[in-house]
Order: structure tokens, then C-alpha cells, then sequence
């Protein structure tokens, strides 16, 4: 009887098993469908885009606009000064930004003490990256431009840029750290190494990767940046180069800015082909990115 | 790579970094001692000679004139830099786009020789300019007209009165055209208006709002190619900015004549120029730090400045001041440079 009884029991179990089986297929289906459509969505608006920058631009696109100066005929204008102005202030950005970023980063997974201090460093350190770009630029007016007069130069901007991007160089390259497996440091603290050693030769050399490509991402973000440079004085019309470090500047948002904001037609169709080469830049970069995360990579 | 490369390279990337930096400073001292001299030199020449002197020495000048301020004015600006880096390629002058207010924080910071401005100079500017010892005067460049425009759709609105622009675009007033005048039809009024940081939004502020708050309803944009669209795109739209935004898309947008009690008047090179397309009409300016008028490159900037302006405006988009202005300008000039 009670053998009887919990089959029947078992039996019904069963059958509520399999309607819950369908459901959760169709469950499984929906959410499938709702992911290829978000991904849809996103990869359509970027060909929508990539489309028309380049039907667009195109026609504009040729020597002559990467090796002339801005002009006020847009047959005659180019993207020189900011071409040029662009690379000296990623060479500026991405030495510094990777000695402060990547130092911080250490420091705080491999030597300093989980307290109070630390956690509020880490909390300030998070929160840097939500602040808006502009506050930078006033600060490197403030500090870079004014206190420590460095003038609208490459230097006072590329300074700027660095502590904008810092905080991602900083959170990326913690990652990084942290995602070095414990037991080959620990193996390497068994052999009598000194936290230096152990940081030097285990942990960066497996960090690398990932701490070179959160930097090169971080510094695709600065070059598309124009707020702080406009915040401390870059230029938008220059017919000469920079040629050092105290030189004035542009870059290539803010003269495809000012492109875009002019009545006449031809300029943004001039626009659209400095678009072409800054999303060219940034591919070249981020390819960069993944040589080097490909190159580099180890697996434990 | 091993990691020891990766760390040398690292160092000498940053020892160069601040080699050429130090390096730099150095030659910036330098330079500027140099070009002190230079100046004193060429005060005397200029001082015993005449202006044939400064011709004559054409192609020859060095240093820099540093100009910022209002995007309205860049165009112009930039198109006498690249004219004038024909001539003296030796001396630079870039030219920034902070707009009128910030071109003037920077002049007052003395960072610039010459701020440009769509509208005049603030009574709290120019106090802070004087408590800054800094010496200034205003130098108009070229109009520009404001202009007021609706879609091409749009078959009822032949002209404005200015109390009927005040009507449309003050806080409280019309809602519908039918507000506006009673032939009209009942449809809401949409509105496009240039941002508040610019010097066009000032000027209208001041002429035609008479500071008082602009209609809640209206959307803003600091460029002005998206209000040109926003009205191409709405039969019950309207809109207003300079000039050269109108002249560029006259076959999509209508304007619309304004009468301040003479006519209706609709903005031309003709009626702009000669003053009677009023009160929309606006002067861009150039403000010029008087001390910089000692520097021999500024001065010849200057005046390249004032004797093209009028040409250059004409090319981008503006119209030209009447010849006696441009006199006017070159007198003040002379008079500040010491000549």
C-alpha cells in the first residue's frame, strides 16, 4: 500500500518536472533572443555609423588633409597640427599615467595593509573614475596651466590627461594583480623571496598583459577627450607644430568639434574624414591591445 | 620582452620626458631675453623711422600673439591667421575657442593680446581688467545678423514685429502662433534658441528678451546646426542665429523680415552692413590688450587684422564694417602703439 502510494507521489513529481522543463526552455529561449537582440542592436547602430562617417568622409579623405593645416576653405583644410598635437599628448599621457597608475596599483594589492586608510584610498580611487571630465580640466587649469605655469602646453594637457585616465589604469591594473594566482606567489615567498622579488619577477610578469591592456583602453578613451583640453586652453586654429614639450597644441576631437559646428556643409563633410582617421587611431590602438594580451598571455 | 627590458625602456622614457622638459624651460628663458632685446631694437627703428620700416621688415618677425574667445568670431580669426602665417611665417598665432566669457577670463588672467566676443565687453569684466592694471580697447571686426527663420512649410508668417519676437520667446507669453497675431493658426509654437554660454543667446537676451527669462519650452543647443534642423523639420517651428547658418541652408529655412517700427527689413549683406536691418544686427569684436601693442609682432597682427577683417568676414560668412570703422580702428591703433 504505502509502495503504491509513493509511486503515484513519484509519478505526479515527475509530471510537474517536465511542464517545468518546457517552461524553462522557453524561459531559455526568450532570454537567448532578448541577448542577440541587445547585441543586434548595438552592432547595427555601430554599422549605421561606421556607414555613414564613411559615405561621408570619404570624398575628403586623401594626403592633402593629413598634411595640411586647418583652413577656412574646406577644400584646403586638414588635420595636421591636430594629428601631430594627438600623438605628443598620448606620449605625454602614457608614460605617466602607466608609472602613477600601474605604482598605485601595486602598492595597494602587494604592500599596503587592508585598513581603514586603504579602503578609503580604494573608495576615493573608484570613485575618481565617475567624475566628469570637465572637473578635470579645471583642475589642470588650476594646478598645471596657472600654479605651476606651464602655460596651454602639451605638458599642462598631457598631465591633465593622465590624472583622468588614472583611476582606470589604477582599478584595471589591481585587477590584473589580483587575478595572479596565490600559490605562485606563495611559492615564491617559500623560496625565501622578498615581497620586491616575488612583485617583480611572479607577479607582474603574469599581471602584464592585463595591466597593458586596461592602459592602452584607458588612453583610447583620453584621445576621443575634449572637454578638460578646451577647459585648459588648447587651441582650435594652429599652423605650426609643437615642438616640444612647452608648445601649444590641438587635438583631433577638438578640431572635428569645430568642423561640426560650422553652417557650411563641406566642413562636416571634412569632419567625417577626421572621424575616419581618429576611429583609424583608435582601431590601431586597441589592435595593439589585443597583440599584446595575445603575445603576452600565460595560462596557470 | 622580459621584464627587465620593459622596466629600462620605462626609465628612459621618462628620463627624456623630463630631459627635453628641463630643456625646454631653458630655451623658453632664452628665447624670451631675446626677444626683449628684439623689441627694443625695433621700438628705436620704429621710433625714428616710419611705418615703411615695419613693412620692410616683412617675413622677418618672430614670437607670438595669442588669441581666444568666441566661436562667432573664429572663423574670421582663423582665416586672418592662416592669411597672415602666409606672410610672417615665423610669428605664431593660434587661435582658442573658449567663447566670449571664457576668451575674457583668460584676457583677464593675461594670458591672451587679443579676446574675441560676440557681444560687448561686461561692466564686471572690464572692472576686473582694471584691477588687474590691464589696459584695453574695443576693436569691432564685422557684423553679423541675427537671423530669425522658420521652416519652409511655414505659409503664414510673413514678417515679426520685435514685440512680437518678445512675445514668442518670453517666459509667459504666446503659447500658439494664434497668440501671436489672430489670422494665425492655433498651433503651439515650437522654439529653437542658441545655448546661454553663447554671446548670440547675450545679444538676443538683451535686445529683444530685455533679460527677461526665455521661454521655458524652448530647446537650446550650443550648435547651431541642430536648431537649423530642428526647424527644417517642423512646419510650426522657429528659430534664430547668426548669419552665415541662414545663408548656408537658404534653400531649406524661410526667413523672416523684422520690423522695429520701419518696415519689415530682411537680413542682407546690404541692409546688415548699412545698419537698417535693426535692432538684430550685432558687431563681433576683438578686444586688444594695450601693453601687447608694444610688441612688434602684435602690432603688425593687428593691423593685418584690421585691413582684412572686412574681406574675411565677407568669405565666412559675415558682413563687413563701412570703411570709416575700419579708420576709426587703425587710428586707435596708431594712437596706442605709439606711432
Amino acid at each position: 500500500m504505502k509502495v503504491a502510494e509513493q509511486e503515484a507521489l513519484n509519478k505526479s513529481e515527475r509530471v510537474g518536472k517536465t511542464a517545468k522543463l518546457s517552461g524553462r526552455q522557453l524561459k531559455n529561449k526568450i532570454f537567448k533572443g532578448l541577448f542577440i537582440g541587445a547585441t543586434g542592436f548595438s552592432i547595427l547602430m555601430l554599422l549605421i555609423l561606421i556607414i555613414r562617417i564613411l559615405t561621408q568622409g570619404l570624398g575628403y579623405l586623401d594626403w592633402d588633409l593629413l598634411s595640411s593645416y586647418a583652413s577656412r576653405n574646406p577644400e584646403d583644410a586638414g588635420i595636421l597640427s591636430a594629428f601631430v598635437g594627438t600623438i605628443w599628448l598620448m606620449g605625454v599621457t602614457a608614460p605617466i599615467s602607466f608609472i602613477l597608475g600601474v605604482g598605485t596599483a601595486i602598492y595597494l594589492e602587494e604592500y599596503a595593509g587592508k585598513n581603514r586608510f586603504t579602503a578609503l584610498i580604494q573608495m576615493n580611487i573608484s570613485n575618481l573614475a565617475g567624475v566628469p571630465s570637465v572637473v578635470f580640466g579645471l583642475l589642470g587649469l588650476t594646478i598645471f596651466v596657472r600654479e605651476m605655469s606651464l602655460g596651454r602646453s602639451v605638458i599642462a594637457g598631457g598631465l591633465t590627461m593622465a590624472l583622468l585616465i588614472l583611476p582606470i589604469i589604477v582599478v584595471a591594473s589591481q585587477e590584473a594583480i589580483r587575478s595572479v594566482p596565490n600559490n605562485l606567489k606563495e611559492a615564491s615567498y617559500a623560496m625565501g623571496a622578498s615581497n620586491w622579488q616575488t612583485v617583480y619577477r611572479v607577479v607582474l610578469p603574469a599581471a602584464i598583459p592585463g595591466i597593458l591592456t586596461g592602459n592602452i583602453l584607458a588612453l583610447s578613451r583620453a584621445i576621443g577627450e575634449t572637454a578638460p583640453l578646451i577647459m585648459i586652453g588648447a587651441l582650435t586654429y594652429i599652423a605650426f607644430l609643437p615642438e616640444g614639450l612647452l608648445s601649444q597644441f590641438t587635438v583631433m576631437p577638438i578640431q572635428i568639434f569645430n568642423w561640426t559646428s560650422r553652417p557650411q556643409e563641406e566642413f562636416h563633410l571634412v569632419a567625417a574624414s577626421g572621424i575616419i582617421i581618429l576611429l583609424l587611431m583608435l582601431l590601431i590602438m586597441n589592435s595593439v591591445a589585443v597583440w599584446i594580451r595575445n603575445k603576452f598571455q600565460r595560462r596557470f | 620582452m622580459s621584464m627587465k627590458k620593459v622596466w629600462m625602456l620605462l626609465a628612459l622614457v621618462a628620463v627624456m620626458v623630463f630631459a627635453v622638459a628641463c630643456g625646454e624651460g631653458e630655451t623658453d628663458e632664452t628665447d624670451d631675453t631675446g626677444s626683449t632685446e628684439e623689441d627694443g631694437t625695433e621700438e628705436e627703428t620704429s621710433g625714428d623711422g616710419s611705418e615703411e620700416e615695419v613693412s620692410a621688415e616683412e617675413g622677418e618677425l618672430t614670437g607670438e600673439v595669442a588669441i581666444d574667445g568666441s566661436s562667432t568670431v573664429f572663423p574670421i580669426m582663423e582665416a586672418i591667421s592662416e592669411e597672415y602665417t602666409a606672410e610672417e611665417p615665423d610669428v605664431q598665432a593660434p587661435v582658442g575657442v573658449s567663447g566670449s566669457g571664457g576668451g575674457f577670463e583668460k584676457f583677464i588672467a593675461g594670458e591672451t593680446d587679443l579676446s574675441n566676443a560676440s557681444r560687448e565687453i561686461k561692466d564686471e569684466e572690464a572692472e576686473a581688467l582694471e584691477e588687474n592694471g590691464i589696459d584695453f580697447f574695443e576693436m569691432p571686426l564685422a557684423y553679423d545678423g541675427l537671423s530669425v527663420v522658420v521652416s519652409q512649410e511655414n505659409d503664414f508668417v510673413d514678417h515679426l514685429t520685435v514685440e512680437e519676437l518678445k512675445q514668442i520667446w518670453v517666459d509667459g507669453g504666446a503659447e500658439t502662433w494664434n497668440d501671436v497675431r489672430d489670422e494665425w493658426p492655433e498651433e503651439p509654437i515650437e522654439r529653437f534658441a542658441p545655448g546661454t554660454d553663447s554671446g548670440t543667446f547675450d545679444y538676443w537676451n538683451e535686445v529683444i528678451l530685455e533679460d527677461e527669462d526665455i521661454n521655458r519650452n524652448a530647446q537650446m543647443s550650443e550648435d547651431d546646426n541642430v536648431l537649423v534642423t530642428g526647424v527644417q523639420g517642423s512646419q510650426y517651428a522657429t528659430a534664430f542665429f547668426g548669419y552665415a547658418y541662414y545663408a548656408e541652408n537658404k534653400d531649406s529655412l524661410k526667413v523672416v523680415p523684422v520690423d522695429n517700427g520701419d518696415g519689415p527689413v530682411e537680413p542682407s549683406e546690404e541692409t546688415i552692413n548699412d545698419g537698417s536691418y535693426a535692432p538684430l544686427s550685432r558687431p563681433l569684436f576683438t578686444y586688444v590688450k594695450e601693453e601687447s601693442l608694444q610688441e612688434p609682432q602684435v602690432v603688425d597682427y593687428v593691423k593685418f587684422l584690421n585691413e582684412n577683417a572686412g574681406d574675411m568676414a565677407l568669405e565666412v560668412g559675415y558682413v563687413n564694417l563701412t570703411e570709416e570703422e575700419y579708420d576709426e580702428n587703425m587710428e586707435k591703433i596708431e594712437e596706442v602703439a605709439g606711432e
